[in-house]
């Protein structure tokens, strides 16, 4: 596909807007109304003659009781009645922020083109007929009975193009446990206008085409604490919020350290049996980085950029915002310093730059935040930027924390803007990070592009327990970078390995010349982080071959060692440095057995792969994940995995 | 967990749901409204309007059912529908701009159409805009669905030569905005 296209469609499908489950009810509601009508009017004109006795008065009345128990089922309880009146109140107030928010393709004037209206095609006119007005209807539920006859997931499941980031239609059902619930009809606060980052599951790719396989690596969690909001509320995440590779990434992993004074991570290539295919083998290259002796660390400059609109008022947003920041403070050294900038109608800086010992002063400015107004995104973020600038000196180490439920929808409100702007200012040393609260209107793709433009990590703070992981435990890690612009480039060899295929990393891929490319950004990774990435790859004579071989393939070249599946290079900068250095290592083709460390990361992938289709796993499904996660779990002092294996547990149930 | 397996085929529902099944028509209609939304909303750009405009294809799909003919698959008639549909609101929006400003009116009220849109940071949005409906539709089809150009063109009821110069008149369309860019 030319440039031009492929930059098209990833950027329609970056924007696609996630339909409005209020919507969705009522078009469903609409659409059962129609055929009622529709079968209503076909027995008034089936001559009766044609069929047996009574059959036409038997059609009309079935779908006269059909209309009947509808409205008998609204009518039963006040509730429902309650539900409805709701939908119509609520509704316009939560479309009118969308539309300034939700990415606009094309302008809302109608644009009256002479040439286009006369180009009218007869042969696309002729079912071009639907009803210019919204019909009076109430929202009703559809039939309990229909979703009983076909509530199976994998019934209703809509049969989409593989690969397609796409909106399973059985995501929007409710749990129906007792079976009778309306299985469409989602309580009004639902109506979410979120919007994720997402590109299509990585193709499977034949080695003889595409030898080498480049991608930055990712050190965002976001994605695993939105997949568990969605699952704690009943409800199956959205594929497009599942990305397989910051779910793996969430986990702490105890891989070997590296050895002190060389490079500032290490990277362990182990190679396993895919638990899904006896077929093809697991690559799992785990990179681990070094922890600094904290008391070694340079100074820190902490500029807080919070958003205090009125959205941010949520018991989940800016108290456990404040709650968050305690936990930091406890963290910090004398010689750190805080200052805090706030955005809401205008910007304005709450705190100057204040020596992180001085606690009153901090948590005293910190009280007196208070939610109102809206975002003024923009202007926020220059100030904080501008306030982190001055406060640094030869040696520190700044960064900008932004803290949002990510509605900037003012001021530079395109990712693409924003993007450059905060690319710019990272080329000046100053670091993003950023965490997202609440659920609701979380511009999970914003965040994503900002922090990743910022040399930042994103990540998602759900609870007070999330607070401590994100900001406490891992604190060191998250602030101070030692690499920047990390690159993992895998050239495959022909003579061992068929085909391969990256899981997840989909947003974070790389153009094969981009690796040596010193200009081009890439991912940071943290003091202490690890970063783990996966291939499955299918063996040459391998049964699971996907693939066909190409008749005319030029024979693959005798010089592939036998016993190597491919070549791995990282590529890094130290902090600062614009020059990048080079690691490389062999990955074997023989397997071993995989520890604890390995196979957890494994089952998360199956996890993630689970919520996203899992077109590549066979019959292994939950009941397998879930228990080589229970396998897997280790130390776990935290629980971290131990939440991971419920959290499975309910999108199994979910899934039924 | 493999799409479809287990499940009704669309065609059975859809031939069950002509036939007055209405727990079909049900199925067939939550298992695609999200698909007729994404398309509502690349053709339009606007939430409002995708959601209206796929309510109104919900509702006149039962009636609709009876012309669909069992020999095209179900989702290559459904993309039809839903782009006419798509097409036809957009004609009558700028026939109804057109009588209510009078021609020099819809004019002026075209070409600041443009220049917000020019003005606009938003790639997307430019592209989208420039490329016009029935562009719009093919990309949204060929790009956005994942269809092929012969899928594409069956959907649009169109020959597959029309369908190949359409996406070949987009690459166009987007180098000139791209030049645009470059000059700006």
């Amino acid at each position: 596909m030319s440039e031009e296209l492929e930059k098209l469609r990833k950027a329609m499908l970056a924007s696609d807007a996630v339909p409005d489950p209020a919507a969705r009810a009522h078009a469903l509601a609409a659409a059962m109304e129609g055929f009622d009508r529709n079968q209503e009017r076909a027995a008034a004109a089936r001559p009766i003659p044609d069929r047996p006795q009574g059959a036409g008065v038997a059609i009309g009345l079935r779908a006269m009781l059909n209309r009947l128990s509808s409205h008998a089922a609204l009518a039963a309880g006040a509730s429902a009645i309650t539900l409805g009146l709701a939908f119509v109140l609520v509704g316009p107030g939560l479309n009118a922020p969308d539309l300034r928010r939700a990415p606009q393709p094309a302008p809302q004037v109608p644009v009256v083109d002479p040439a286009e209206a006369e180009k009218a095609d007869p042969a696309e006119a002729d079912d071009a007929q639907a009803p210019t007005s919204r019909p009076m209807m109430e929202p009703q539920s559809i039939l309990p009975q229909a979703l009983q006859d076909y509530s199976d997931p994998a019934m209703s499941r809509a049969p989409f193009p593989p690969g397609q980031a796409v909106m399973e239609s059985s995501r929007m059902i409710a749990p129906a446990g007792d079976g009778t619930a309306p299985g469409f009809l989602p309580a009004p606060e639902q109506a979410e206008t979120e919007t994720y980052a997402s590109a299509d599951a990585n193709p499977v790719k034949s080695v003889a085409e595409h030898p080498v396989s480049t991608f930055s690596i990712d050190v965002d969690t976001a994605s695993y604490a939105i997949v568990r909001r969605f699952l704690a509320m009943g409800q199956l995440p959205p594929a497009q919020a599942v990305r397989i590779e910051e779910m793996v990434n969430y986990f702490p992993y105890d891989h070997a350290p590296p050895a002190p004074g060389g490079a500032p991570f290490r990277p362990t290539v182990t190679v396993t049996g895919t638990p899904w295919n006896p077929d093809t083998t697991l690559v799992h290259v785990a990179i681990q980085g070094r922890m600094p002796a904290l008391e070694d660390r340079p100074p820190l400059n902490l500029v807080f950029l919070i958003d205090t609109s009125g959205s941010m008022q949520d018991a989940d947003k800016l108290p456990l915002l404040k709650q968050s920041f305690r936990l930091l403070l406890n963290r910090l050294r004398p010689e750190d310093r805080v200052a805090i900038v706030t955005y809401a109608g205008s910007a304005g800086q709450v705190l100057q730059p204040t020596a992180a010992d001085d606690r009153d002063t901090i948590l005293a400015a910190l009280d007196r935040l208070e939610a109102g107004g809206s975002t003024a995104g923009e202007a926020g973020l220059q100030q904080a930027y501008s306030v982190a600038e001055d406060m640094t000196e030869d040696g520190d180490v700044t960064r900008v924390i932004l803290a949002t439920d990510g509605d900037f929808n003012v001021g530079l409100s395109d990712p693409e803007a924003l993007k450059d702007y905060i690319a710019g200012k990272r080329a000046g040393g100053t670091y993003l990070s950023v965490l997202g609260f609440g659920r609701g209107n979380l511009d999970d793709a914003t965040m994503q592009a900002l922090a990743q433009n910022g040399n930042g990590t994103a990540a998602y703070i759900d609870t007070a327990t999330e607070a401590r992981k994100v900001l406490s435990d891992q604190v060191a890690g998250a602030l101070f970078p030692i690499a920047d612009d990390v690159k993992v480039q895998v050239e495959f060899n022909p003579a061992t390995v068929a085909e391969y295929r990256l899981i997840g990393y989909e947003t974070r891929t790389l153009n094969r010349e981009d690796f040596n490319d010193d200009r081009v950004d890439a991912g940071e990774i943290g003091a202490g982080h690890s970063v783990t990435a996966l291939y499955e790859v299918t063996p040459v004579g391998s049964p699971a071959r996907l693939i066909d071989p190409l008749r005319y393939e030029a024979p693959a070249p005798a010089a592939g060692a036998a016993d190597e599946f491919g070549w791995l290079k990282l590529r890094y900068k130290d902090p600062g440095a614009s020059a990048s250095r080079l690691i490389e290592l062999p990955i074997p083709s023989e397997t071993s057995a995989a520890g604890p460390e390995v196979n957890f990361a494994i089952a998360i992938a199956g996890f993630g792969q689970l919520l996203t289709g899992a077109r590549h796993l066979g019959d292994w499904g939950w009941d397998e994940a879930i228990a080589l996660a229970q396998g897997a779990r280790g130390d776990d002092p935290f629980n971290y995995r131990g939440e991971a294996v419920q959290l499975m547990r309910t999108a199994r149930d979910l899934s039924r | 967990m493999a799409a479809n397996t287990g499940g009704k085929a669309d065609e059975d529902l859809a031939r069950s749901a002509a036939a007055g099944d209405r727990a079909a028509f049900a199925v067939l209609v939550e298992r695609h409204y999200d698909r007729v939304f994404r398309i509502a909303w690349r053709m339009t750009g606007n939430r409002a309007e995708a959601e209206d405009l796929a309510q109104d294809i919900c509702t006149a799909l039962p009636a609709k059912l009876a012309a669909w003919r069992a020999e095209a698959r179900f989702t290559t008639w459904l993309y039809r529908v839903t782009v006419n549909a798509a097409l036809d609101r957009h004609r009558r929006d700028a026939a109804l701009a057109r009588a209510a400003e009078g021609w020099g009116e819809a004019e002026r009220a075209r070409h600041a159409a443009m220049t917000e849109a020019r003005a606009a940071r938003d790639w997307l949005t430019q592209a989208m805009h420039a490329l016009g409906p029935d562009l719009r539709a093919t990309v949204a089809l060929i790009l956005g669905e994942g269809l092929s150009q012969a899928e594409a063109a069956k959907a649009l009821g169109l020959s597959e030569g029309t369908v190949a110069w359409r996406m070949s008149e987009v690459k166009k369309r987007l180098r000139e905005i791209a030049a645009e860019e470059d000059l700006a």
